[in-house]
């Protein structure tokens, strides 16, 4: 099963970073690859088991499942339903986790899935750098002064 | 209460990993480790291991892994002994990739039960001293740009993408050391780093907290002793703290303080690994610092004053260089037996602490020819007995300051060598003369540690004083060399270790 790791330090401290990145509504707000984004039956976006469903830029369209959020430990986790990626069982993660040097934030995005045999580097790849890669440096950029 | 601090190390997290994953590798990173070793072997990986350690104030400390994981870089590790109240401490330390930029982001965190009251001193304690102390100097260490012999030319073979952890070193330590290259002044004894190898068979390895200085250090130094083998470490007396015993050693063990006074040189370093045997435990009430300033000089006034001679009550005896190492202790203990104590000195402040130290006669030589006074003081009878180190330039006075069937006893040159003598003079008074060599007083390990327990009995009894006159850094040996042969010292000279100070 392909995994995916990106991790990235974010310049802020943790409760504010937090409260961007936790709506799970809110990918437009931060991520510069996501058009506009609503949740399915209009369900409050903190309530586990919710629906987003977002248009990217690119025009593709994905709907997505909250799994679990937890404000304790500054994470929340998903699934993929439905998707232009051709990507099966995928699950990710994203985390904060408090730097206390500087009062920052480290933040690690994961995911893993299957897919249909030989994409599996193309995916990783693609995932990984034009999404999540993509996704932590804008809000890094966010919070840089 | 939980104490938790995390960073971010610009560097590869297998880099970080490999020094943090050497258990007992913190020695060499962390500024508040003197010194670290894994206990029953070299093992640093194993769960279960132990490690003794020393911090830069001198407290022993013992630390077990209790965790290890290469996948997710982490290990977590238990305090068994400590002085700082820090009950039932387990710590952890995780290390993350931070992908963009090819960084590391390191958690330290802990949970110990603080004595009440002192939870907020002992979490600083934790989180600044040990946890921010330890991420700077990693940070030092590494994102210092190094030069690589990688980047000058292409290797023969691709360097492996991830560094090997350190092999389980916890064998070898660095250690201050000063070396000598090649025989000459003050100026040859310079401060380098050496390698000291883990005990073999029948040995120790030291953590010395104070050196002592002798007069043979610098005949060693000179090349007028063919002690010191070049390039090579000098010094004979220290004392310490054992680190690690190697096979075979079951008198001492780790954290024991001990003292020696004794060839093979190596005294001057910080650490020092060598045979058990020649060791002499160290009583409580005697610090390393006075261990290493009375050993050699005591031991040597010990049998100087029972053996070369035995010293009688009433008997007149002349000790030169009365305010030196040997001599303020030979002056004490020659009281003590009873003895009519005549000394000579360089200076009137040297004559002051020869009195102090019961000469009851000091003689200031750079005043007045000793032999007239010894005549005076003795109704020209002579001494009875006379301990001269000062050598070319005393000999001849001390035999005419020396009564008929006196003893006088040659144990040292601090002036120059004795030169050839003519036999007969010695008729002309029926003396007896001593040529002692320290090593044939000292060459039996229970000998050794029985003398050494009179010794400190003696201090004990208030009989001696230990005066230390001069300190000096392990690093300035030069210096002190240089004070001792200036004549200008009181009482002993000792040295060091940077660790300390
Ligand atoms: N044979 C043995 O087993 C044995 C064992 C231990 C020590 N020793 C000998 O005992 C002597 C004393 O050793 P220590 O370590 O305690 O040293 P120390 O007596 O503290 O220092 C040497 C002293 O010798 C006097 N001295 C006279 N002429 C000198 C000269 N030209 N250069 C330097 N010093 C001169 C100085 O005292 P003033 O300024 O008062 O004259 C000086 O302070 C040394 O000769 C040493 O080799 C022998």
């Amino acid at each position: 099963m392909p995994k995916i790791y990106i991790s990235n330090v974010i310049p802020a401290p943790t409760g504010q970073v937090w409260g961007v990145i936790r709506d799970f509504n809110g990918l437009a707000n931060w991520t510069p690859f996501v058009a506009e984004s609503r949740i399915e039956l209009g369900a409050p976006a903190d309530q586990v088991g919710c629906i987003r469903n977002f248009t990217l830029k690119d025009g593709g369209r994905i709907r997505e499942r909250l799994l679990a959020l937890s404000d304790y430990e500054f994470s929340m986790t998903y699934s993929i339903l439905e998707s232009p990626m051709g990507v099966e069982n995928y699950m990710a993660t994203l985390q904060l986790t408090p730097i206390t040097e500087g009062d920052r934030s480290f933040a690690e995005w994961s995911a893993e899935f299957d897919c249909a045999p030989g994409r599996e580097k193309e995916l990783v790849n693609f995932i990984g750098q034009n999404v999540f890669a993509t996704g932590l440096r804008a809000l890094a950029q966010r919070f840089s002064a | 209460m939980r104490v938790r601090r995390s960073t971010v190390i610009d560097a590869p997290v297998d880099a970080v990993w490999a020094l943090l994953r050497d258990f007992n590798g913190h020695g060499d990173w962390h500024p508040a480790v003197a010194a670290s070793l894994i206990e029953d072997g070299p093992t640093a990986d194993r769960i279960g291991a132990v490690r003794a350690f020393r911090l830069a104030d001198g407290s022993q400390l013992r630390e077990q892994l209790i965790a290890l994981s290469d996948r997710d870089r982490s290990l977590t590790y238990c305090l068994l002994d400590s002085p700082i109240p820090l009950m039932g401490y387990v710590a952890s330390i995780r290390l993350k990739p931070v992908t963009e930029g090819d960084r590391t982001f390191w958690t330290w965190e802990s949970q110990f039960s603080p004595p009440a009251g002192r939870e907020e001193e002992l979490a600083r304690l934790v989180a600044l001293d040990i946890y921010e102390a330890g991420f700077s100097a990693v940070r030092r260490l590494l994102t210092k740009p190094r030069p690589t012999v990688r980047a000058a030319a292409p290797p023969p073979s691709p360097p492996p993408a991830v560094r090997p952890p350190p092999a389980a070193t916890g064998a070898t330590l660095i250690s201050e050391a000063i070396v000598v290259e090649r025989h000459g002044g003050p100026e040859e004894l310079r401060p380098r780093r050496v390698a000291v190898p883990p005990p073999g068979d029948n040995q120790v390895r030291l953590q010395q907290t104070a050196i002592g200085v002798n007069f043979i250090d610098v005949y060693c130094r000179t090349g007028f002793f063919d002690l010191l083998q070049l390039p090579g470490t000098p010094g004979m007396e220290a004392a310490g703290v054992v680190l690690d015993v190697g096979p075979g050693v079951t008198r001492l063990r780790p954290g024991d303080r001990v003292a020696y006074a004794c060839p093979p040189v190596g005294a001057y370093a910080d650490l020092r690994t060598m045979d058990a045997t020649l060791l002499v435990p160290l009583p409580a009430d005697i610090d390393d610092e006075m261990a290493a300033a009375v050993l050699l000089k005591g031991l040597s006034a010990h049998f100087l004053l029972h053996r070369v001679h035995a010293v009688q009550r009433g008997e007149t005896v002349l000790i030169h260089a009365a305010a030196g190492g040997v001599g303020l202790l030979l002056c004490q203990w020659a009281g003590a037996l009873g003895a009519i104590v005549i000394g000579t000195v360089s200076s009137e402040e040297k004559a002051e602490a020869a009195r102090r130290g019961g000469c009851r006669h000091p003689i200031v030589t750079s005043q007045e020819n000793f032999v007239p006074g010894v005549l005076d003081i003795t109704g020209g009878r002579g001494a009875d007995v006379i301990y001269d180190a000062v050598g070319r330039d005393t000999l001849d006075r001390s035999l005419q300051a020396l009564a008929v069937r006196g003893h006088l006893v040659s144990f040292g040159q601090a002036s120059g060598p004795i030169g050839a003598w003519d036999l007969d003079r010695f008729t002309a008074k029926s003396t007896t003369l001593s040529r002692p060599n320290y090593a044939h007083y000292t060459s039996s390990p229970d000998e050794v540690r029985d003398m050494a327990a009179h010794l400190f009995e003696a201090i004990r009894q208030g009989l001696l004083r230990v005066t230390i006159g001069q300190r000096f850094a392990l690093s300035e040996a030069a210096l002190a060399h240089q004070r001792l042969e200036a004549r200008a010292t009181i009482g002993s000279t000792i040295l060091i270790p940077g660790w300390r100070s």
